[in-house]
């Protein structure tokens, strides 16, 4: 999740002058609502931070907050999760029951509260009401989603809803957000007005809310009181909500006969997987060749500008090695997450979770797992914070354990320059199947098959407990809006290129000093001597002063010292100082790999420089190639099991609340991939590759 | 008769929740009490889970669980 800091400033301007100092601290409101009625949409409209919006139960799994853009007072915003009931059944719906009860630290109870209500769905939203009211805070409804409501042949009375309930009713699409201003004006004027008094007053003999978010673990709801509480929410409806259409056979369901259909469901499944991986390695090409361009330029620039020598080898062998290699592969994570952006919000990724639940059940999980682990192709550390929504802690766990073995986009640019360099360009069917897309598809493959035994073993040893339910919401298929896939797409881009300025960017920097000093003035006497005996030209000689530079660095001491380990996998010590070097992040690999072979500033994939450089690299001691096929697949291997990403382990940590667990992740998934990557250089070698 | 061995495609009316499951207070919660009615939309392509139309929204849920609720055809 980004940061929430820069709207704070804004909310400091706004104050009124007329209120005192004391009055300037931002009033607490909190946003709550059942999962799936556009609530994260409302929170970015009212707060105009640009959040990740889904629709499918349980993305908010953080506890957001930003300043309310044009309120007249200062007020603080809170995104709660989704919930259908303040007796918390998940983590998820504890957070919120926490928050709202003023126990999370460092968040006061909230001084009022808006609820979403999805107008399209009014009864069982009432339900969650029926208990809002029962707190006996400001109350502002949130009727949202009139526009699907309309198109579904419900019409909705705010007015009378309004009377009835006792607190404001405003009817808002929170994807448009010119229709929430009054939605901003109710909030305020209901700050200090007296607590909600309903025409039709919630159940009596119930347990009030009120009395229930007071404590930890409350007493659950007896079947009466449930009962009661519908009951209720049926009187309020009963004349406000009217049915111009019975419910059912809407478009939606038309479309759920065809795409969860036994057959034609899973074909359906079947394309947009392929579609997907299609569109990533085949779509971003034209993309990439657009960013590789801009970043020769600038190397081209720098160059030019700089003396040879100390700066032009941290510019361009350092900054613009790592950086630029990197920001190379930004077209590629562009098209992930639209796709999965759009299969989100049009609602389709809660029916993939629905057909393969199935699968999912002999490996401890539901169909809910399915969709962090999806969206771990992307990146695991995402994955793993969305897994909160998982209620059932077991199956929660397992779910993090196994987000790190799906290939995220970190791995594709090792995957994009092995496959380039030594998969052989074959191609049938007119180009529609390719060898080397067949390659890749089988290093995604490796970390799934892989996961499944993993998920077997901890689900009968460490993790073993009751198998998990699978009780989801499906929301109605919509149009998926643009805004929001083009903002989750903007926000990946953005985590990704900052991820790369900073973690990426700092771990070259370190690697190229490693690999730069300490410079011993001997090596150079050395080579030159050398150089005498032979009678080198000057290009000769240039590369092997570099080769020389590198081998007795800092860096090459390294990889030197763990070659012996390294060997049986054909690699050498050049690939372990790469290993090494990759630890932060697993992309780091590619400008490493950039470095080591010499190429100063264009480690650019796409070019060929790089990947005819890797291709040109030889073993020191034999001069026989240093990547043969068998080395090149072992090392992909190894990065599709192993677990080089700091980032996802510090989250394993976070999330599990146990330091570990993301320690047995990082042991067991090398011990894996070095296994794994030995067994495949093993047969590779044996088959005469 | 429960859920779980209803035919695909009808119309049910809950008669029964049984209680005896830490699950079967959120069924409820989220509709599907005494008097609801429910139509049995399809069962997923492997058979299991189940996608069931509760009032005004769709739902998915497992033979396991949909064996908590006891119906009657409409």
């Amino acid at each position: 999740m980004s940061s929430r800091q820069p709207l704070a400033a804004q909310a400091a301007g706004s104050s009124d002058p007329a209120d005192n100092h004391h009055a300037d601290a931002p009033v607490i409101v909190a946003l709550v609502g059942n999962p799936n009625t556009g609530k994260t949409a409302l929170f970015n409209a009212l707060t105009g931070f640009r959040r990740h919006v889904a629709n499918y139960a349980g993305v908010t799994v953080d506890v957001a907050r930003g300043p309310i853009r044009r309120a007249r007072r200062p007020l603080m915003l809170v995104d709660l999760p989704g919930t259908y009931s303040l007796v918390a059944a998940s983590p998820d719906e504890k957070i919120l029951c926490d928050a709202l009860a003023g126990r999370l630290p460092g968040q006061p109870a909230p001084v009022a509260i808006i609820a979403v209500v999805d107008a399209s769905n009014p009864t069982r939203n009432l339900y969650l009401i029926s208990q809002l009211l029962e707190i006996g805070k400001p109350l502002v409804i949130a009727l949202n989603m009139i526009d699907i409501a309309e198109a579904r042949g419900i019409v909705i009375d705010a007015g009378e809803l309004s009377r009835r309930l006792g607190v404001p009713v405003v009817p808002v699409v929170a994807v448009r957000p010119k229709t929430v201003p009054p939605l901003v004006r109710a909030v305020e004027e209901t700050l200090g007005a007296p607590a909600p008094s309903p025409a039709i007053p919630p159940p009596q003999g119930t347990t009030s809310a009120r009395g229930r978010l007071a404590c930890t673990s409350p007493e659950p709801p007896t079947p009466d009181e449930v009962q009661a509480r519908y009951a209720w929410a049926s009187r309020v409806l009963d004349g406000v909500a009217v049915r111009h259409r019975p419910s059912g056979s809407t478009w939606s369901e038309r479309l759920d006969r065809v795409l969860t259909h036994r057959v034609y469901g899973a074909l359906a499944l079947a394309l947009v997987l392929y579609a997907l991986f299609y569109a990533i390695y085949a779509g971003a090409a034209p993309l990439m060749d657009l960013v590789d361009d801009g970043i020769n330029l600038v190397g081209r620039a720098a160059e030019a500008l700089l003396p040879a020598g100390f700066a032009r080898s941290l510019v361009i062998d350092g900054l613009l090695a790592g950086v630029g290699g990197v920001v190379a592969f930004l077209p590629q994570i562009l098209i992930l997450f639209l796709f999965i952006a759009v299969l989100e919000d049009c609602g389709y990724l809660a029916r993939a979770a629905f057909m393969v639940d199935r699968l999912m059940r002999p490996l401890g999980l539901s169909g809910r797992a399915f969709i962090p682990l999806l969206s771990a192709f992307a990146c695991a550390v995402p994955a793993i914070m969305g897994t909160r929504a998982i209620a059932d802690r077991r199956e929660r766990v397992i779910t993090i354990l196994l987000a790190p073995f799906m290939s995220c986009s970190a791995r594709l640019p090792i995957y994009i320059l092995l496959i380039g360099a030594f998969v052989p360009p074959r191609q049938w069917l007119g180009g529609w199947v390719r060898l080397d897309a067949l390659v890749m598809l089988a290093m995604y493959l490796v970390g799934v098959v892989v996961a499944i035994p993993v998920a077997l073993v901890l689900r009968h040893t460490v993790l073993a407990g009751p198998d998990p339910t699978f009780l989801m919401e499906l929301p109605s298929y919509k149009r998926p809006g643009l805004r929001t896939v083009v903002q989750r797409m903007t926000h990946a881009g953005r985590s990704f290129l900052a991820r790369a300025g900073t973690i990426i960017l700092l771990v070259n920097l370190v690697v190229w000093a490693l690999g730069y000093f300490p410079r011993d003035p001997r090596v150079l006497r050395q080579v030159e001597q050398q150089r005498l005996a032979a009678d080198w030209d000057g290009a000769t000689f240039e590369s092997q002063l570099a080769g020389a530079y590198l081998r007795d660095s800092y860096l090459g001491r390294l990889g030197r010292a763990i070659e012996p380990a390294i060997r049986p996998l054909g690699w050498d010590w050049r690939i372990g100082i790469g290993v090494i070097a990759s630890f932060p992040a697993r992309e780091v690999i590619i400008a490493t790999l950039g470095t080591v072979a010499n190429l100063g500033a264009d480690a650019d994939v796409e070019t060929g420089s790089l990947r005819d450089a890797v291709r040109r690299m030889t073993h020191h001691d034999t001069g026989r190639p240093l990547f043969t096929l068998p080395v090149a697949l072992s090392l992909m291997v190894f990065f599709a099991l192993c677990a080089q990403c700091a980032s996802t382990l510090v989250v394993i940590g976070r999330e599990t609340g146990s330091w570990a667990w993301p320690v047995a992740s990082f042991v067991g998934m090398t011990t894996l991939a070095y296994a794994a990557a030995w067994a495949v250089s093993a047969t590779a070698s044996a088959c005469g590759l | 008769m429960s859920l779980d061995l209803a035919k695909p495609g009808t119309r049910f009316r809950v008669t029964g929740v049984r209680t005896d499951n830490p699950l079967s207070r959120r069924l409820m919660e989220m509709g599907l009490i005494c008097g609801a009615e429910v139509h049995l939309l399809r069962r997923a392509p492997l058979g299991d889970p189940l996608q069931l139309r509760v009032g005004d929204y769709e739902l998915s849920l497992r033979s396991t669980e949909a064996a908590l609720l006891d119906v009657t055809r409409l």
